[in-house]
This record gives C-alpha cells, sequence and structure tokens, in this order.
C-alpha cells in the first residue's frame, strides 16, 4: 500500500513538474540495528516514480562507509541531497537524520524541489547574512515527528 | 541557508530516533537548533531573528 495519498501523489507529482536540475537522494542505510530504515526506504522510494528527476542512491553505512565519511554522516537512516548540475554532482549539504516521517516529509520535499531549481524563498538580509559566513558551519534543526 | 552557503551543512535530526543526539544536546523540546555545538535556539523564530542568531559569530553588528 503506498504511504502517499493519491491527492497527495498528484500534488507532488505537479510540484516536481517545475524542476529543472536532476535531483540525487542518497540513502544512508543499514541492515541490522536500524529500526526505522525500512520505513524510510519505503517513503523514499514512493518519491522516483512522480518525477523522472528524482533518483534514490543507497548507500550501505557499514560496507561504504568512506562514502559516509564524506557526507558527514555516521548513523542511519539518514539523506542527503544532491543535485547535478552541468554533469557535475552537486551536494546541497541538506542532510536529514531518522525517518522523514510526518512533517518532516515536507520539509524534505521542500528540499529536493530546492536541489531541483527552485529559487531560495530567503530574504535580501538573509542573503547578505550568509553571504558573510567564511568559515564551515554546521546546523542541527531537532524536530519529533508529529 | 546550506544551500545558499558552501561553508554550511545542515542536519535536520529526528529527536525521538537518536536519544543518544537529542541527551547530547538537551533537546527538551521541539524545534531546537544547534549551531556548531554553541549556539543554541529554541522554537521557530521568524527568518531575520534566526538567520541573526545562528549566523551571529559573521556578523559585525554582534549577537
Amino acid at each position: 500500500m503506498a504511504l502517499i495519498s493519491s491527492s497527495d501523489q498528484e500534488r507532488l507529482r505537479e510540484s516536481f513538474a517545475g524542476m529543472t536540475r536532476p535531483v540525487n537522494l542518497r540513502f544512508f542505510t543499514q541492515t541490522l540495528d536500524c529500526e526505522t530504515c525500512l520505513q524510510t526506504k519505503q517513503i523514499l522510494d514512493e518519491l522516483p516514480p512522480l518525477s523522472d528527476r528524482i533518483t534514490i542512491d543507497e548507500v550501505n553505512l557499514i560496507l561504504e562507509g568512506d562514502t559516509a565519511k564524506a557526507y558527514g554522516i555516521d548513523r542511519a537512516p539518514a539523506i542527503a541531497i544532491t543535485y547535478e548540475e552541468n554533469g557535475v554532482a552537486v551536494d546541497t549539504r541538506i542532510r536529514f537524520l531518522g525517518a522523514p516521517a510526518g512533517y518532516e516529509f515536507i520539509s524534505l520535499i521542500q528540499a529536493v524541489l530546492l536541489a531541483g531549481g527552485r529559487p531560495p524563498q530567503l530574504s535580501a538580509e538573509s542573503l547578505a547574512r550568509l553571504a558573510a559566513v567564511d568559515k564551515p558551519v554546521t546546523m542541527q534543526v531537532f524536530t519529533t515527528p508529529t | 541557508m546550506a544551500f545558499v552557503s558552501p561553508h554550511i551543512t545542515a542536519f535536520a535530526v529526528e529527536a525521538t530516533e537518536f536519544p543518544d543526539l537529542a541527551r547530547r544536546y538537551r533537546v527538551n523540546g521541539v524545534p531546537k537548533t544547534v549551531v556548531d555545538e554553541e549556539i543554541e535556539i529554541l522554537g521557530a523564530l521568524p527568518e531575520s531573528a534566526f538567520v541573526e542568531q545562528a549566523l551571529a559569530k559573521f556578523s559585525n553588528d554582534g549577537p
């Protein structure tokens, strides 16, 4: 049974239709000791049928530890969002840790649309502050599934 | 913010799935944002206030 309702599927299909770049979701998973990896896989697997610009690549956290490390990911399930521009893969540096269920699913879709070419919706003031950032910054936003 | 700045990496963390992280960063309510393990932002702020607090150390007008 589909996790995304058919009316939501239709809405997503319309939103994704505006994407101008291919988006690749790197899904970090592990076989053992991961309660929500299967649920995350089920959610993610429902996205590519809604847009030919969305692909999912599964990365085994243990077997492909170097890839996980390159993305700064040390637990599963996790998702790193990348897109392709002029044939080159670009990392958005947007990550999701844990199953993207509930409100997090909406955040995930927003991130996919951003990666897919939708202009950022930040104010000019925020963009100016961001332009002043010249050292690595790591932000963690904690949420709960509601 | 991560999308716009090449220096920023952003993690959305599902707190109940990773209780060790929630404990380490003393997450008692959500949303809670932790920037470079030092700045803590509680709740959902308007964009301008959020960006200002999160990036206070890069600002000339101070936090």
